[in-house]
């Protein structure tokens, strides 16, 4: 029997995993990579609580909002990326040091 | 041990563990491939818990579409592999190992510790969930369900959000196409 504390703890660990890659990464990518594991990590709770709530379907529709949500999210940081890619030939967030132009 | 519960923790193991591998090798290109395979098992996860089309559709939008585009982004800007190994230091983001791994671990810490707390007491609507025996079972016809609920209950976050990624959509090619003035 697959309880509720099983789907969180996993998702738990996911979540570290993902804040990880955010704090330590010196790579944009990577950064981003962190970012969809930690939606991830709460899709899976929005899902694992969801299975509770057949009237209203409340974790499952909004697991799928998160979806898109986060490929938009990714669609438009992977732009940015590349802009800032093209202007100062570097994805380290550190040597990226001046907004103006 | 049942079959479901060994599928779960071996599902479980896989995403943990590539995810793992993910944040702490070196090569982003492996790194990416990697990440594939942690997106897999999270959908296998998914099935657990009863969402067949939530599975369905992480399968089609992040294989099918995210990791694609990651992997355009890392190959367009592909000088940083050589470079990746070299050292920086003094910023906000970006903290060596040794700083990260405590705080990472605290904060897995302080969220074990809120499962274990939370566990003393079940929500009341989860209770009368139960109670009432309204809760999805195997058997459901999920996706039919869904269907309904999108077009009735859940019209209204629907269109905006599918306003909102027409918008996205739009703003991010107008932010990557080629400059013509310059």
């Amino acid at each position: 029997m697959i309880t509720l504390t099983h789907f969180l703890v996993v998702s738990a660990c996911i979540f570290c995993i993902g804040l990880y890659a955010v704090l330590a990464k010196k790579n944009a990518i990577m950064i981003l990579v962190g970012i969809e594991l930690m939606i991830n990590a709460a899709i899976l709770n929005f899902v694992a609580f969801g299975k509770y709530d057949k009237i209203n379907y409340g974790g499952q529709i909004f697991a799928l909002f998160a979806i898109v949500l986060a490929a938009a999210a990714v669609a438009v940081g992977l732009a940015i990326i590349l802009n800032v890619y093209r202007y100062y030939k570097t994805v380290n967030p550190d040597q990226i040091r001046e907004l103006k132009d | 041990m049942n079959v479901e519960l060994f599928l779960f923790y071996a599902f479980a193991t896989l995403a943990i563990g590539s995810a793992l591998l993910v944040v702490s090798l070196k090569n982003i290109a492996r790194a990416l491939f990697l990440f594939f395979v942690v997106l897999f098992a999270m959908a296998g996860l998914y099935l657990f818990a009863l969402a067949d089309f939530v599975a369905i559709t992480q399968i089609m939008v992040y294989v099918g579409g995210v990791l694609i585009l990651l992997l355009f982004a890392f190959m367009l800007s592909n000088k940083e592999l050589l470079n990746d190994l070299q050292q920086t230091t003094g910023s906000l983001f970006s903290l060596p190992t040794w700083k990260v791994l405590p705080l990472i671990l605290a904060f897995l810490g302080i969220m074990i510790y809120g499962i274990i707390e939370w566990q003393q007491s079940t929500p009341a609507w989860m209770t009368t969930a139960i109670q009432n025996n309204t809760v999805i079972k195997s058997t459901d016809n999920n996706i039919h369900q869904l269907g309904i609920k999108f077009m009735t209950q859940y019209v209204l976050p629907f269109e905006v959000i599918s306003i909102f990624l027409m918008m996205a959509l739009i703003g991010a090619s107008h932010l990557s196409r080629k400059d013509l003035q310059k």
